[in-house]
């Protein structure tokens, strides 16, 4: 682990103007997200929703970063894309250095398999499957042999102090403790980004905390982290949070901003 | 994901849903038992016809000259039935002519058979299977006496009213006594008994014990075959390989008998355990057929039920097909677990079909006198179309999984 508080580096807006600026390059790799003039739109029986109308935005690798914005303005699509879930109308969306917004079906699961680690409001588990199979179930799915998954599903859960639970069905654990599987999920492929969508919006705000106090840890041992919320609370833990408003970027600022109004977090 | 996980996950979703899954396996375990019981009987039908019937009905290296067929399988049309009728019968007097053309070492005896009301001071009349033989009839039959005697050369030839009768036949005219000796009526004409034949058990629940052979001189034969003539002459040669040589010698004599023309179809027929076991093979492709094409309908609909809950099962499982996609599973994926799911379900269902397929089998071999056996290849042939079934009924369900596009399958409740 590294120093707990030792600041991770943040990425500048002139940096980031400078990698989203120059449409068909590929970024430096520390650039672990860079999208340019990202545009989707949905057909809503006959009507045209034009969902994203544009968006460049660039996340260094170890960033945390939150994503806010009124529903409706486009967040969610965002989190699609960014999560290789949907592809986009136009635009490109580069990750890691490849050029994901160009790749087949097949390609986009193997990229959410090695570089997205998703964690839902919903928590999203196998309600039938022991918490060591749900956090196995991306190892699977990377064609992991069973005695090396095991293992790594275990350190996974031990992680985020479930190693007690590993046995446990999702009904026989907390929401909070649920969610820790699901982070453990995410985590067990060693992704390049951690995306969380409300990873709060279904558990009490003590609960809430302790799920922040993970994504902190991870943070600071290098994860970069992606988190949409629409709690300005939640969002304040991120070093960085960027605004949706109708579909276009309204505000993308350090966290610095919002530091004098955050109640004490557990660093 | 590799193809173990996929069936460990198939087992793992049966389990938890026994009851459903014993429903969904009903039109298969039921389609595919029948299957193997029906094979099982007509298996064990050949192998008791090659093994048994062929032995006890026509004899070893046996054939027997007749004016058509007995055990083949009948006049195709009514006009070949009515020219069988024309034919012309066979004598006795045809005996020394068949019999100067065989090899030494050949046994031969005319045969008359009809069925004929018996009676005895004892019991009621009853029918039995009268025979009028003579020659080797009892050494090409391998018949033998439990107690008392065969005929001998001089009573075969004087015609002497001596019977030697079957097991059942002495059991129901003379229960509790002893019938050596004792009067014995066929057509209301008195014999005396001179010999128990051995047990020779049944075929197809029809009893060999139910006989009485008497001398061919002797009046039997006017009560079996009014006319005169004889209903074949049985001839049994040392050697399989002296069968061929000695059936064309006597083609030849009887043609020239009957002075027919060279072209001219023969007008008699010599009957081998092969010609009435071809005429089994034909029997069994046809009971195969008609057997197999009911439980064929039941696989059918078994392959119906698994797709329909196929198709239940995806929509009730959207929402893990969504997490397994976001998870890294690919299209390809979620169609294999789908179509192994199938597979293995109805591959189970065709292992319990084939379990209770065999207990069937043993039942109506137990119940009826229909002999079983259950053939190995129709084991694995039933597993592979159990599985064949559920991938065909999965691929549906499977595709339509694999197609569901992952953020509407994870917003899905």
């Amino acid at each position: 682990m590294t120093a707990i508080g030792k600041e991770a580096p943040l990425s500048t807006t002139a940096e980031r103007q400078a990698v989203t600026n120059v449409p068909g390059a590929a970024p430096d790799k520390d650039w672990v997200i860079v999208t340019r003039g990202l545009k989707r739109e949905y057909d809503m029986g006959g009507e045209i929703v034009r969902a994203l109308r544009g968006v460049d935005v660039a996340i260094r690798r170890n960033e945390y970063v939150a994503i806010m914005g009124p529903s409706g303005s486009g967040k969610s699509t965002l989190m699609n894309l960014i999560g290789c879930l949907d592809t986009p109308d136009a635009g490109e969306y580069w990750l890691s250095g490849m050029l994901v917004s160009e790749k087949s079906e097949d390609e986009l699961a193997r990229v959410r398999n090695r570089e997205i680690g998703f964690v839902f409001q919903t928590f999203n588990l196998l309600p039938r499957a022991s918490a060591l199979h749900n956090v196995e179930l991306p190892l699977v799915y990377a064609g992991v042999p069973s005695d090396e998954r095991k293992r790594r599903a275990t350190e996974a859960l031990e992680r985020v102090q479930l190693g007690d639970r590993i046995h446990h069905r999702p009904n026989e654990l907390s929401g909070g403790q649920r969610q820790r599987v699901a982070i453990a999920r995410a985590l067990v492929n060693t992704p390049t980004i951690l995306l969380a969508d409300e990873p709060t919006g279904n558990l009490d705000s003590t609960t809430s905390e302790e799920i922040m106090r993970v994504f902190e840890g991870l943070s600071s041992e290098g994860q970069t982290v992606i988190m949409v919320t629409h709690e300005p609370d939640i969002a304040a833990h991120a070093r960085r949070v960027i605004v949706l408003r109708d579909g276009l970027i309204s505000s993308d600022d350090r966290r610095e901003r919002f530091t004098a109004s955050l109640p004490a977090t557990g660093r | 994901m590799p193809f173990r996980e996929a069936i460990w996950l198939a087992l793992a979703q049966i389990r938890v849903q026994k009851l459903k899954s014993f429903f969904t396996l009903l039109g298969v375990t039921i389609g595919v038992m029948f299957l193997i019981a029906v094979i099982s009987i007509v298996q064990g039908m050949s192998s008791y016809m090659e093994n048994d019937f062929a032995a006890k009905m026509l004899g070893v290296n046996t054939f027997t000259l007749r004016r058509f067929p007995w055990f083949g399988d009948g006049a195709g049309t009514e006009e070949e039935w009515r020219q069988w009728q024309r034919r012309p019968r066979f004598y006795h007097s045809d005996l020394p002519l068949v019999a100067s053309v065989l090899p030494a070492g050949a046994r031969y005896a005319v045969e008359s058979q009809e069925f004929l009301q018996a009676s005895s001071q004892y019991a009621r009349p009853k029918q039995v299977e009268a025979h009028a033989v003579d020659g080797d009839y009892f050494t090409i039959k391998k018949y033998d006496v439990a107690r008392g005697r065969l005929f001998t050369q001089q009573e075969a030839t004087l015609g002497a009213p001596v019977v030697v009768i079957g097991d059942e036949v002495a059991k129901y005219f003379f229960r509790d006594l002893d019938p050596i000796g004792r009067e014995f009526r066929v057509r209301g004409i008195p014999y005396s008994v001179i010999g128990i034949l051995e047990k020779q058990g049944s075929v197809f629940g029809l009893s060999l014990d139910r006989v009485a052979i008497a001398p061919f001189n002797s009046p039997l034969h006017r009560s079996t075959n009014p006319r005169g003539d004889v209903d074949g002459i049985m001839v049994q040669l040392p050697t399989a390989l002296a069968m061929t040589d000695a059936m064309e010698s006597v083609r030849e004599v009887m043609r020239g008998r009957r002075k027919l023309r060279p072209g001219e179809p023969d007008n008699f027929f010599m009957e081998t355990s092969a010609s009435a076991l071809a005429f089994m093979d034909k029997l069994k492709s046809i009971m195969t057929m008609a057997g197999t094409a009911f439980p064929a309908i039941g696989l059918v609909v078994g392959g119906l039920v698994i797709m329909n809950i196929m198709l239940v099962a995806v929509a009730e499982r959207t929402r893990e097909i969504g997490i397994r996609k976001s998870l890294g599973a690919r299209s390809k994926d979620i169609l294999r677990q789908f179509i192994v799911e199938a597979a293995t379900l109805s591959t189970l269902g065709a292992m319990v079909g084939i379990v209770l397929g065999i207990l069937l089998a043993k039942a109506i071999e137990w119940k009826t006198p229909l002999p079983a056996t259950v053939a190995p290849w129709s084991i694995v042939m039933a597993t592979l179309l159990g599985t064949v079934v559920g991938i065909v009924s999965g691929v549906y369900p499977a595709k339509r999984a694999a197609a569901l596009d992952p953020i509407e399958a994870l917003r899905k409740e």
